[in-house]
């Protein structure tokens, strides 16, 4: 598939930086909040001129891939026979501030993104953009090539899925690290020593190769026993 | 275009805890004592204002900013007393609104609300909230600060307090309204948030350069334009550290605003930062570290750049001795202002 529309669900900071990414890149960006248009309107039109301001399934109907950049607690909110049959990427973590007491929101023993997998289980799930801070996703895209470019980590079940969004993740700016496991999107959680850092492809891909060796990964071993 | 003249600075302190020469801590009550000495020397050598942050976690001291205010308001004469911020989703407005008032008060009129979300959530808990409810708290309490800050009585109901029947409530200050500004961390709704309700904006900018934050701002005018509401120039806070030499400065803003941001990021789940990432920031990003010259060089970049009324910088994250604070603050204000002043006079006249 070529993936020339690009859907974006959530308006907020992240939402945002995405979108503004997907058009320098030369993709139709549209783009939704939570609310109606109108309360997005002026938002999408300042700072992401080009960004088509629109609501979810406008969003979905009309884009070959949707990215969900909403608080994680909130996820359960759209119907998942909305994005049936679409790929999505799973842009989300947890994130105590907005998404409130963690048992809340996540079932224990599986990680965020195998749960919004199990919610949209029509969809092809893909994790990626979630473990680098949005304002370094913003700053540091550079083309394919570039000495200074930085990877992020792209995992998920369907091949053909995560073959595609590392594909879409190259033309944004980024090298990518590829994993076939959404389990796998643990490494790139908070805890760990991925979430928040901004890193080229050797550092990213020493720490991935060896997660079993760092702190956040011992833990996550002790506790799987 | 910057109007120089009406420029403002601050700083603005969390409270964190003051290190002694040898290394060791000293109490929160000596790093009380400490700000009100700190806001004796800002108010001494002219600077604008000074903002004191509501915190209730151990490497801060100071839970209750307004006494801390009240305390440098008796031992200074101009400079604004401002919070940085009042965490207004688990406070009670009422309150808010009477403690600011007093202040107002005994200062002569220089109190100033910062009234914010909080990047800390400590408070919800301890004041019976629930995180969940972040946004609507704020939402709500929002609006009946903004009744109470009219100074007439208040009929209101809401979800989270006690309704109010034609209530007044003491004392009135003298210029009839509290200045106000809503600090927001860069979400868009909350700038449209702070424009609805007619008040000033103060920006935190505590990552990445600050030219990601133009179209903001532009944001900001605009939505006031559409809104038809006030248009106040935009204030930032930003992190900072000064000292005489370049290199000392870095070094000591490198230990402290590492270990304040990896002590956060602990409990966030945030990696530690780098040191790529500190040297990229106090280069490029929103940390404005080293000698006077050139934290002046990076503060008038911002402020032309981002057409600022007033640029606030926190001080003393981490664990600082009293002498590089205070020595941070003399800097700053003998220094650094007159420069930054300097640097914008030239660039309005080449314009």
């Amino acid at each position: 598939m070529t993936i020339k529309k690009v859907g974006i669900i959530g308006a907020g900071k992240v939402g945002i930086v995405l979108a503004d990414l997907a058009l320098r890149a030369g993709y139709e960006v549209r783009i939704s909040g939570s609310g109606s248009v109108g309360k997005i309107a002026l938002i999408i039109k300042t700072l992401v001129p080009g960004a088509i301001a629109s609501e979810n399934s406008d969003v979905v109907a009309n884009s070959d891939i949707i990215l969900l950049a909403i608080p994680l607690s909130r996820y359960k909110n759209i119907d998942p026979a909305l994005l049936r049959g679409k790929l999505v990427i799973d842009a989300m973590n947890y994130w105590w501030e907005t998404d409130g007491i963690r048992e809340e929101v996540l079932a224990p023993g599986l990680t965020s993104s195998e749960q919004v997998q199990a919610y949209f289980k029509d969809s092809a799930l893909v994790k990626a953009f979630n473990h680098m801070g949005y304002h370094n996703l913003q700053e540091e895209a550079q083309p394919a090539g570039s000495p200074k470019r930085k990877a992020l980590f792209v995992t998920g079940d369907d091949r053909t899925a995560v073959a595609e969004v590392a594909h879409f993740v190259d033309t944004m700016g980024f090298d990518q690290i590829v994993h076939y496991d959404l389990a796998d999107g643990i490494m790139t959680e908070p805890g760990s020593p991925l979430f928040g850092a901004s890193l080229k492809y050797d550092d990213l891909k020493d720490i991935i190769d060896h997660f079993d060796q760092t702190e956040f990964g011992k833990k996550i071993a002790a506790s799987e026993k | 275009m910057v109007n120089v003249d009406k420029l403002e600075f601050g700083i603005e302190t969390f409270g964190d805890i003051v290190a002694n020469e040898d290394g060791s801590l000293q109490s929160a009550a000596e790093s009380i004592r400490q700000i009100i000495h700190e806001g004796e020397i800002a108010d001494k050598y002219g600077i604008d204002v000074i903002g004191v942050g509501e915190h209730h976690r151990p490497d801060y001291s100071v839970s209750s900013p307004e006494t801390v205010l009240a305390a440098i308001a008796s031992v200074t004469k101009n400079i604004k007393l401002a919070t940085a911020v009042t965490v207004l989703s688990s406070d009670d407005p009422v309150r808010v609104y009477e403690r600011f008032a007093t202040l107002d008060g005994l200062s002569n009129g220089r109190a100033q609300v910062m009234l914010g979300r909080g990047s800390f959530t400590e408070s919800f808990p301890l004041f019976g909230y629930e995180l969940t409810d972040y946004d609507d708290l704020f939402n709500e309490k929002l609006g009946l600060y903004d009744e109470l800050r009219k100074e007439k009585a208040v009929t209101w109901s809401g979800k989270f307090r006690a309704s109010l029947t034609d209530q007044e409530v003491y004392p009135k200050t003298e210029h009839g309204e509290l200045e106000t500004y809503i600090g927001i961390g860069g979400s868009p709704e909350s700038i449209i948030r702070a424009v609805r309700f007619g008040y000033k904006v103060i920006i935190a900018i505590i990552g990445g350069q600050a030219d990601r934050f133009k179209p903001y701002i532009e944001l900001y005018h605009e939505a006031a334009k559409q809104l038809n509401k006030p248009e106040f120039p935009i204030a930032v806070h930003s992190h900072g550290f000064i000292a005489d030499d370049k290199d000392a400065a870095i070094e000591v803003a490198f230990k402290n605003i590492k270990e304040n941001f990896d002590r956060i990021g602990l409990t966030r789940g945030w990696a530690p930062m780098s040191r790529e990432q500190f040297d990229s920031e106090t280069k490029v990003g929103s940390f404005y570290v080293g000698d006077p010259e050139t934290v002046a060089q990076r503060m008038a970049r911002t402020i032309n750049l981002l057409d600022l009324g007033r640029f606030d910088l926190v001080y003393g994250a981490g664990n600082q001795t009293a002498a590089q604070r205070e020595r941070m603050i003399e800097l700053y204000a003998t220094k650094v202002i007159p420069r930054v002043k300097e640097i914008l006079t030239e660039k309005e006249a080449a314009k």
